[in-house]
């Protein structure tokens, strides 16, 4: 069954100067699971992203990602996922177009190619016509759509995201999810992070990261069985608190 | 403090950005030492109305008064008397955490000292880092300075534009705490938020969407208004029970909400039915239990 972990992630350590941000977390997550990565602001949720994203290098640990190993095959791991983050996501002042033909082209896909994915997700979202229009005249929840599915344009084995659904009105917060769950039936692996603990529950595990740590990592329903809790929320300020 | 006056009191305000009606006829009040509460989705408003609220724009009709003064011509007085905090952070980066609260209390002709009972409870939290650069917090410590200085020219009314967005849920809890103190101590609050859950701590909600006031309640008001049954349907595999039952012939909304689906019917409820359709499409741990409603189905409801 070694062949169906996507992520393996074994101690993985991160110190800057004398502060560990990132200290011996361990964890795997299979083909096609839904992975949620919950933690206070502060706890090292960004940083340990950031290492399996191949952006940031670890200190000490194990870290393979799709395959690739996080400390010197960082350029593979970033060509073989998708990132996506409502902070960090598409060009306000492309075109709809412009911005799905701008991300196939960093992703290298062919001319071609390209032009072809560009119809197929217009043709998805029904956006032939807005498809010239400035990305700004968008409505924000179509903006995160949009955004998932140029995450996934070169088919990367695990797409990340990181707050995706901030600020999103409910209907499109469920659009989206919708969409989280198509891709990863497709054997996409989803890695996710989100203040909204009822999206939590629609992971298949979730693990509560705090100062560093991983405290507990589990089933929604098992972790809340085990801390006593009735909803995630309340796990959550148990064990984050 | 005035108190003869209605802390707030908005009346047909419209504002257009081109041919985007950002505010589309808002009309509401907001009354003095009760948390008000404004829910919205991103692009929904609440940023332009609080901007008109802190006299930093100009509606293109209609009138907003803040505690009996007029938005859009006494602006020198309103701004003594409001606390803004703008959804960005807007203190100095390059100011310590004590430089940026001085200078707060110095342009508002007072000092920390004299006002430090307003923010000592948020304040003590990060005083063990006076001397910290603010663009050198973190997301919550930043939110704690951005609030002190909006409090300490002890202002009757806090605007507080998504305060608590990307915070962390025990974060956002304490934020609110300090909220209801400072409410507890006569000072009118206005918050927006995306938050659906945070809607219950406010003592009335508005929900604002495409610019227009959908309801202005109590969030108990809010939601005894709400008359459809709501059913929570759990099984072992969500993704493939909701597709199921969009196919439903009696399924008139199916959603994921937490850890259940949420299913509301076209007609009368027939649960022998329900579970059997489901059995018959192969679902398994079939759990159909009757909920109240929540805020945020009272959202989704009205945003129809």
């Amino acid at each position: 069954m070694i062949s169906d972990k996507i992520i393996t992630v074994k101690e993985l350590t991160k110190k800057f100067g004398d502060f560990t941000a990132v200290d011996k977390i361990s964890f795997d997550v299979k083909r096609g699971e839904i992975f949620g990565f919950l933690g206070a602001n502060g706890a090292g949720k960004t940083t340990a992203i950031k290492m399996m994203c191949g952006l940031l290098e670890p200190t000490s640990g194990v870290a393979e990602i799709a395959g690739f190993d996080a400390y010197n095959e960082r350029q593979n791991i970033k060509s073989n996922i998708g990132y996506m983050s409502q902070k960090f996501s598409l060009y306000q002042d492309l075109t709809i177009s412009e911005n799905i033909k701008f991300y196939a082209g960093i992703y290298g896909l062919s001319r071609n190619a390209a032009s072809e994915k560009c119809g197929e997700i217009i043709r998805k979202f029904k956006l032939e016509n807005v498809k010239n229009k400035l990305l700004k005249t968008l409505p924000p929840g179509w903006k995160q759509k949009l955004a998932f599915s140029i995450a996934g344009i070169h088919n990367p084995k695990i797409i990340f995201l990181d707050e995706p659904t901030g600020g999103v009105d409910p209907v499109a917060r469920r659009e989206f999810w919708e969409l989280i769950y198509e891709s990863a039936d497709k054997g996409t692996t989803i890695f996710v992070t989100t203040h909204y603990m009822d999206e939590a529950e629609y992971c298949g595990r979730v693990s509560i990261m705090v100062n560093g740590k991983i405290a507990a990592i589990d089933r929604p329903k098992l972790l809340k069985e085990k801390l006593n809790s009735k909803t995630m929320y309340d796990a959550f300020l148990k064990l984050a608190r | 403090m005035n108190t003869n006056y209605t802390a707030i009191i908005i009346e047909h305000i419209f504002k257009n950005y081109g041919a985007t009606a950002a505010l589309n006829d808002i009309t509401l009040t907001a009354e003095r030492g009760k948390i008000s509460g404004f829910l919205g989705p991103d692009g929904s408003g609440k940023t332009t109305l609080f901007k008109i609220l802190a006299t930093l724009i100009l509606p293109d009709k209609g009138k907003a008064f803040i505690s009996g003064l007029n938005a859009s011509s006494d602006y020198k007085k309103i701004r003594n008397i409001i606390g803004y905090m703008p959804e960005k952070f807007s203190l100095y980066q390059d100011l310590s955490v004590e430089e940026n609260l001085f200078f707060f209390a110095d342009i508002f002709g007072t000092s920390i000292k004299e006002n430090y009972g307003i923010v000592k409870d948020i304040y003590s939290q990060i005083e063990p880092f006076k001397d910290r650069l603010a663009g050198r917090l973190s997301g919550g410590m930043k939110q704690k300075l951005a609030l002190s200085c909006a409090l300490i020219h002890k202002p009757e009314i806090l605007l507080l534009d998504e305060p608590t967005t990307g915070v962390d849920p025990v974060s956002r809890k304490e934020f609110w705490e300090i909220l209801k103190k400072l409410a507890g101590r006569g000072i009118t609050i206005l918050v927006s938020t995306p938050y659906m859950d945070e809607a219950r701590l406010c003592d009335k909600t508005a929900f604002i969407l495409n610019g227009k006031l959908l309801i202005n309640d109590t969030p108990e008001n809010i939601l005894k208004k709400y008359k459809k049954k709501i059913y929570a349907v759990k099984t072992s595999n969500f993704h493939k029970t909701i597709g199921d039952l969009k196919k439903y012939r009696e399924t008139l909304k199916v959603y994921p909400f937490g850890e259940h689906l949420r299913l509301i019917l076209k007609n009368n409820y027939a649960p022998a039915d329900l579970i059997k359709y489901l059995q018959s499409e192969n679902n398994e741990e079939i759990e159909v239990l009757t909920v109240e409603p929540e805020i945020e189905d009272c959202f989704m409801e009205l945003a129809e």
